[in-house]
């Protein structure tokens, strides 16, 4: 366990760089972890994937894997890969501040 | 900072569903975490990007120690539909798509998919024998040049 500064609030991040505690999550600090990850610029279509992932993390208790991204969040797998190329369900939820999703699909 | 691998090139060989599985999973994996990747399909490996043949892979009953079955058993007509169903239905409560979607979605998310010409060749087969996702028929030449720079997985 590290932290880290967004948005000028401390949080806590596991050894993967991902959130713990999801409710130190706010939606400032996004932009700064996706030029991180080396996304310079959040459009309206990376926030839908980033939405519905807090939204399935608060509802499932676990990030959603790709194929469930691709059927469900309105964003088809190819496009999910041109917004998030170094893999869409692992950085839409280090983005979002949930932890890493474990899926093997 | 830790090595980490950037690119890999996965040979399918078999047409089994425990030959093809364990491929496409890695595939995706690969792609799911960022790297690249190119899928080259070679003999009976070429069944899984068959338009025809992709839908009915089955599991293999006979030979298959790791089954826990007698072989006289493994060989009863029907025995392979029936185990590759009952995989299918606990697949699907894990969320892994059928063959023909999986493959589907790899090449959605980036990854290469290409047949050896040296097994079309002998299977008597055509490029209009296999699904559209398909980027090429290439020699193991052109494959080693695709492959260059990363890692290679035969299956």
């Amino acid at each position: 366990m590290t932290t880290k500064v967004y948005a000028g609030t401390e949080i806590t991040v596991g050894d993967d760089d991902f959130f713990t505690d999801p409710e130190q999550w706010r939606t400032e600090m996004a932009p700064e972890i996706a030029r991180e990850s080396g996304i310079d610029d959040l459009t309206d279509r990376h926030w839908q994937v980033i939405t519905f992932m807090r939204h399935e993390y608060a509802e499932k208790g676990t990030g959603p894997t790709v194929r469930v991204l691709g059927k469900t969040s309105g964003v088809s797998v190819k496009e999910l890969y041109q917004l998030f190329p170094k893999g869409p369900a692992k950085l839409a939820a280090r983005i979002a501040g949930i932890p890493k999703p474990r899926g093997c699909i | 900072m830790a090595d980490t691998i950037e690119k890999i090139s996965i040979i399918v060989s078999k047409g089994s569903l425990e030959g093809v599985y364990p491929a496409l999973i890695m595939a995706n994996g690969a792609r799911a975490e960022g790297i690249e990747a190119n899928l080259f399909f070679t003999f009976f490996g070429l069944d899984a990007i068959h338009k025809g043949r992709h839908e009915h892979i089955k599991l293999a009953t006979v030979g298959n120690p790791g089954l826990h079955l007698a072989t006289w058993a493994g060989g009863l007509p029907g025995m392979s539909t029936v185990m590759t169903h009952y995989l299918a239905g606990k697949m699907d409560k894990l969320d892994i798509p059928p063959i023909p979607e999986f493959i589907e979605m790899i090449a959605d998310t980036g990854a290469g998919l290409y047949a050896c010409k040296a097994s079309v060749d002998l299977f008597d087969l055509s490029k209009e024998d296999f699904i559209p996702e398909v980027n090429g028929i290439i020699t193991v030449g052109e494959f080693y040049d695709l492959a260059a720079g990363g890692q290679i997985i035969f299956t």
